[in-house]
């Protein structure tokens, strides 16, 4: 049983530090989501898009430069550079490198809200953008 | 010889003679005013990824210093980077730096496009609307016209105006 309870600690541990795949991801938030709020209900596609398509008090959302539809390219709306998708279904890249994601979401959460994502808003983005054929 | 012709002629003669008195990295030859393609990943990787990876010998090693303390407040928006790739990507920028006295009241010109070469290379020729059209939207957008940006080519071959 301690020996279970171990591995099983220990596999969540690599999870955490070796997100591969989106999936790894959705999980890494599922358990920083546990940890930030105790009576946490899972992830929302619909509440993930309402993030995405919004602007949250500032002049930027996501869509500003992402576009409407993730599955699409975007443009960055001040230098005009072309932005590959950001649906995995449309990119296979996305989601899979943990230092990338960490890096784009603390910048742009940063832009878009002035402060840090918490884990539910990357887990309903995510969830969404899982959705988006 | 009609007229034109003579004038024309005239005027090569007289953009020859400047080049070769001034001299410098950006003589009037096309070959010549290439702006040597570099390499190095992370150059291109972070600072590519908002916009074509400026190359370092446009602005003085002392503008990049400047650009790159500040990234948390890049133009307006958050561009920061971990300390390690931060201190990798200067010490690029700072080793292949352009000469220049690109400063404006003491302080680092922190934009190319205000550069004397910038402003020089983009004054003739060129519709007054150019920056504006939504294929361009502005002069940091290189590639919109310099179709090889990417990969550091800005020669004239690569050169093509959208609508």
């Amino acid at each position: 049983m301690r020996f279970l309870l171990t591995a099983v600690l220990l596999s969540v541990a690599t999870v955490s530090v070796q997100a591969e795949t989106p999936t790894d991801f959705q999980n890494l938030y599922a358990a920083q989501a546990k940890q930030e709020n105790p009576a946490f209900a899972g992830f929302s596609a619909e509440q993930g898009q309402r993030f995405y398509a919004n602007t949250h008090g500032k002049e930027w959302g996501c869509a500003t430069c992402h576009g409407r539809t993730p599955s699409a390219i975007g443009q960055h709306t001040a230098t005009g550079k072309t932005i590959a998708p950001l649906a995995p279904a449309a990119n296979a890249e996305r989601f899979t490198r943990p230092n990338k994601v960490e890096k784009w979401f603390k910048r742009n959460c940063n832009e878009v809200l002035d402060r840090p994502c918490t884990a539910q808003e990357k887990g309903d983005l995510l969830a969404y953008l899982l959705t988006v054929r | 010889m009609n007229l034109l012709y003579r004038i024309h002629w005239r005027a090569t003669a007289v953009g020859a003679i400047l080049a070769l008195t001034a001299g410098g990295a950006f003589a009037e030859d096309d070959d010549d005013k290439r702006i040597r393609p570099l390499n190095h990943a992370a150059w291109q990787q972070e600072c590519g990824a908002c916009h074509v990876a400026y190359p370092p010998q446009l602005l003085p090693a002392r503008s990049w210093r400047a650009i790159m303390e500040g990234l948390d407040q890049h133009f307006g928006t958050d561009a920061s980077l971990d300390p390690q790739q931060r201190a990798d990507i200067l010490r690029f920028l700072e080793t292949n730096a352009g000469p220049g006295r690109a400063a404006r009241d003491g302080k680092p010109l922190l934009r190319i496009t205000e550069t004397r070469w910038f402003i020089h290379e983009h004054s003739e020729e060129l519709p007054a609307n150019i920056w504006n059209r939504p294929s361009v939207k502005s002069p940091a957008n290189c590639i919109a016209c310099h179709m090889a940006a990417d990969r550091g080519d800005y020669s004239e071959r690569t050169l093509r105006l959208p609508r």
